[in-house]
């Protein structure tokens, strides 16, 4: 048996054969001509080879999607071996450019093409680059990028994942994720929370296992294990018996002792929110409205915005929703606010810095929410991200009284709305800890570079110094204004009494960790999670946290969290 | 050289799934078409068998088209595709 130790970042024990996600394709270099003695005939044959080839697997695959999947597998597969693309292709190998060279070039002059038109045609751009990819993988002899497919489920073992990979992640086929790199805040950790997959990151090595190894993956210890015993099949068993009782919230989270912590959930729209309202959601802790527009080009109409807020605020009648505006910029960028120029987006005009640079957007937005919330019965309460000082607090709540809401809060991302949580308070109605951001900025370690992992956990004792000082600030004030977290830090069933233990009032999450968050906040008093706070304050390392904590908390292991 | 003028009839205009059926059934007829939106001169009409040039015509429901094509089986190919053109591929 080999081991492979990384860092568990969504429960879940399950046994499978694994699958590697093959390596992203170098493009080929600019200028790159046929080989010698490959004459153009003979490349432009194996180029109209690898068209076919590509076709017909895509092909293969339509026959096998659903209704929606395979229209666009099918016209996909006709870009593959499509006249214009070949022939501009060919025109290209004629003057002596390498096959996989030319079909590259050939492509890139469609999409510019397509990019240009917008709206649908901008967005089939993405099947274009596909086919081309596919394409020059079938020339080079090696597997296509992307997701291997298989008729079996199996465990994706990759060097990390991006959002661009997981978008056609099917969890009836992939059981489990495994990375080599990324970390507790990666792509891999939020996608495989918000499908209820067992994950595991920053395992080292595990790139380097062979297709159809059987491991055993454990996603709250942070193992993975080859040739698993008997001890490790009964694990999964059990597992699997428990995961029906973990997939049940029943609404009402709270501690052992009656302490009140309503547990919400993050949304990205109305679809994601009718699912939060039956998973038992409390509300909605944040409503991700970037989420509703990505790939826009352009502002979305009063009216379209109208009816994408209305959707969420229908599905909780009665409920809270809290919507976040627009949270444009470094990872999540939108061509009408942001300026993808920038050198340093995480630092940059993201956020509610978005309203300096772009005036309006901001204040047709709240119009907007203001319209939606009317003759609805959610209790609508609207944050701005990455507030820094005071003043922009105070502005921030101007707006939202001039357009209506009665309930304006701040996200507290920016280390310095931490520590002066108490002079913004005095501005607002409420705080919400973003914790993904809160932690790249407090460990200045940018949330998407992997070998800055270690330093983007959660469980950082400074973070968590940064809540303790957000809520004294709370106190401080003496409004008695809530200060809840609504980052993927909420989730995590031990943090998130670490959390309550610091006095937050309220977790937002994925609804999928409701049911497990809820389960472990029941088994302790108030008075014991401030105790098991105080542990992971005092610690040195984010790991010697998260231990001290987990000691404290044997339900964890017991249900296999 | 045969000709023949037709207008869009798909819902969503010449895109998605009408540009691949329509795509598919011009490689079919083994005759080389062209369609080029009409009004537009004839050397810039475009393969109609490529569904990326169908993409890049723009044409919407409503538009009018021209399909060219010469030599042996130019009309039969022509008729059947303009029937098609004609047809709320969409709604089959």
């Amino acid at each position: 048996m080999q081991n492979f130790p990384g860092v568990g970042v969504s429960p879940g024990r399950i046994i499978g054969t694994i699958r590697q996600m093959p390596a992203p394709l170098a493009d080929p270099p600019a200028g790159e001509m046929l080989a010698s003695g490959i004459s153009a005939e003979e490349a432009t044959l194996a180029l109209q080879a690898a068209a076919k080839d590509v076709q017909s697997q895509l092909r293969e695959r339509a026959a096998g999607a659903s209704a929606d999947a395979k229209a666009v597998l099918e016209a996909t597969a006709l870009m593959a071996a499509d006249p214009m693309l070949i022939k501009a292709a060919i025109k290209l190998i004629k003057t002596g450019t390498s096959a996989e060279r030319a079909v590259w070039e050939a492509a890139e002059a469609v999409v510019a093409m397509l990019v240009n038109l917008g709206g649908y045609m901008a967005e089939r751009a993405t099947d274009v680059l596909d086919v081309r990819a596919r394409i020059v993988a079938s020339l080079r002899g090696v597997p296509a990028p992307g997701i291997p497919t298989s008729e079996e489920p199996f465990i994706l073992v990759a060097e990390d994942l991006a959002p661009a990979d997981t978008a056609t992640l099917d969890p009836t086929i992939v059981i489990a994720l495994v990375t080599a790199g990324g970390g507790p805040q990666s792509h891999t950790a939020i996608i495989a929370r918000s499908l209820g997959l067992p994950a595991v990151v920053a395992a080292a090595g595990v790139d380097t296992l062979p297709d159809g190894t059987e491991v055993y993956v454990d996603g709250a210890a942070g193992t993975i294990a080859t040739e698993p015993g008997d001890d490790e099949r009964a694990a999964a068993v059990a597992w699997a018996a428990n995961a029906s009782t973990l997939a049940v919230f029943d609404g009402a989270g709270t501690t052992a002792d009656g302490h009140l912590v309503p547990l919400l959930a993050n949304v990205g729209g109305a679809k994601d929110a009718i699912k939060a309202a039956a998973a038992g959601a409390q509300g909605v802790g944040l409503l991700r409205t970037e989420f509703c527009f990505l790939e826009r080009e352009t502002e979305p109409s009063h009216d379209e915005q109208v009816e994408a807020y209305r959707g969420v605020f229908d599905a909780f009648p009665g409920k809270k929703v809290v919507v976040r505006t627009l949270d444009a910029g470094a990872d999540k960028p939108l061509p009408f606010l942001t300026d993808a120029t920038e050198p340093n987006p995480a630092l940059g005009v993201r956020g509610y810095r978005t309203d300096m640079s772009s005036p309006g957007v901001l204040e047709r937005q709240l119009a907007a929410i203001a319209a939606a919330a009317e003759g609805t019965t959610a209790d609508v309460w609207v944050m701005a991200p990455m507030i820094s000082t005071p003043d922009e607090a105070a502005r921030f709540a101007s707006l939202c009284s001039a357009a209506g809401l009665k309930t304006p809060g701040v996200m507290v991302e920016v280390p310095s709305a931490a520590v002066t949580s108490e002079s913004i308070l005095r501005e607002v109605a409420f705080a919400s800890l973003g914790t993904n951001d809160l932690t790249q900025y407090t460990m200045a370690a940018d949330r998407q570079l992997g070998p800055l992992a270690a330093l983007n956990n959660p469980w950082q004792p400074a973070v968590l110094q940064l809540v303790r000082l957000t809520v004294a600030g709370s106190i401080a004030e003496g409004g008695g204004k809530p200060v809840g977290v609504c980052g993927e830090a909420a989730a995590d069933p031990a943090l998130a009494v670490v959390l309550v233990g610091l006095g937050v009032a309220t977790l937002s999450m994925t609804a999928r960790s409701l049911a497990a968050v809820g389960a472990v906040l029941a088994t302790v008093t108030l008075k014991e999670a401030q105790e098991i706070a105080t542990l992971a304050l005092r610690a040195t390392s984010p790991a010697q946290a998260r231990e001290l904590a987990r000691e404290k908390l044997p339900i964890l292991a017991e249900l296999g969290l | 050289m045969s000709e023949r003028t037709a207008t869009v009839a798909s819902s969503s205009g010449l895109h998605a799934r009408p540009a691949s059926l329509f795509a598919e059934a011009a490689a079919e007829t083994g005759v080389e078409v062209t369609i080029a939106m009409a009004g537009t001169p004839a050397e810039d009409a475009m393969d109609a068998s490529s569904i990326l040039s169908l993409m890049t015509l723009g044409a919407e429901h409503g538009s009018e088209v021209v399909l060219r094509a010469e030599g042996d089986g130019a009309d039969a190919a022509l008729d059947a595709l303009v029937k098609m053109l004609e047809t709320d591929l969409d709604a089959v």
